[in-house]
């Protein structure tokens, strides 16, 4: 391996400690939000905004997400499609109520 | 039989064989505990209000804290093994993958003293709905940490890693599917967290 690759790895090795760092503050910052006297509703959104973030970091950076081929991010688009779906059955027991009386 | 592109990249994907591959199955997986999810959106949007929250906060945060640390640590690790790999420095990865597997041994451990600290207060999958969804989660993200232990480990002792002396590239390859799997493991955790402790 050439001293340019070397560089470039060294590179990337300094993007995962900082995302690494990121992560364990959104970590903390999880735990301190949950203690925050707001609605069930605030509190949903707001766990699930930190957790989509750090997820991202994670998909992004560690897995490459951001420079990976197009190939699986169709791939991935497709199931995410379908995953959102998935989310979305639940709703229809609220959309569609049959009356028994 | 020689599998094709296990190195080198298919023309029509762009891809080796073996990362189009680990992607397709992660594609899976998502559906595997977004299937579990919804069914945890279903059961809490059914359940009598405040009955989530109030089994919920039987749950230890600090533990489940500890363990969140614990995981992304050990997504650090499993990233610095590959690099080290590709630095041609094997005595590193050698190091990083052990710290991988001991991260996870040490989330293992701290999950076994929370399931075993429910069951000693007589707490069980049958005694709550949340209870119910809590230990199917929990428990089939925890049968992907071992299993991730199992490939993981074979890759660090001497008969499953011969290869980097034999086929380094192919090696590097493994290492870096391998790891592809655990963050996503990690990713996993990183939902279930907040949804089952904090909310």
């Amino acid at each position: 391996m050439s001293d340019h690759d070397n560089g470039h790895i060294q590179e990337h090795i300094k993007v995962y400690l900082t995302v690494f760092g990121a992560l364990g503050v959104l970590t903390l910052l999880t735990v301190a939000v949950s203690y925050l006297n707001v609605s069930t509703i605030e509190a949903i959104f707001l766990a699930l905004t930190i957790a989509t973030v750090k997820a991202s970091l994670v998909a992004g950076y560690f897995m490459h997400l951001i420079t990976e081929k197009q190939t699986i991010i169709w791939l991935l688009t497709l199931t995410f499609i379908f995953f959102l779906f998935c989310m979305f059955i639940p709703m229809i027991t609220y959309i569609d109520h049959t009356s028994l009386s | 039989m020689q599998i094709p592109y296990t190195i080198e990249e298919r023309p029509d994907t762009g891809l080796n064989n073996s990362k189009l591959g680990i992607w397709v199955f992660l594609a899976s997986e998502i559906m595997l505990f977004g299937g579990l999810f919804s069914a945890y959106v279903f059961l809490r949007m059914a359940a009598p209000v405040g009955d989530f929250a109030y089994w919920g906060s039987k749950l230890s945060i600090p533990m489940a804290t500890f363990n969140t640390l614990v995981l992304i640590s050990s997504s650090v690790t499993v990233i610095m093994s590959w690099a080290s790999l590709k630095m041609k420095d094997f005595e590193k990865y050698k190091i990083y993958m052990g710290l991988t597997l001991l991260c996870a041994f040490i989330f293992l451990i701290v999950k076994y003293f929370e399931y075993t600290g429910k069951f000693h207060h007589g707490i069980y999958p049958s005694s709550s709905t949340f209870m119910g969804i809590y230990f199917t989660l929990t428990g089939l993200h925890m049968l992907h940490i071992i299993g991730g232990m199992i490939v993981m480990g074979y890759f660090w002792l001497p008969f499953g890693n011969k290869m980097w002396h034999s086929n380094p590239e192919q090696f590097t390859n493994r290492i870096e599917v391998a790891g592809l799997y655990w963050h996503f493991v990690d990713l996993v955790w990183i939902f279930l967290f907040p949804i089952l402790y904090l909310l």
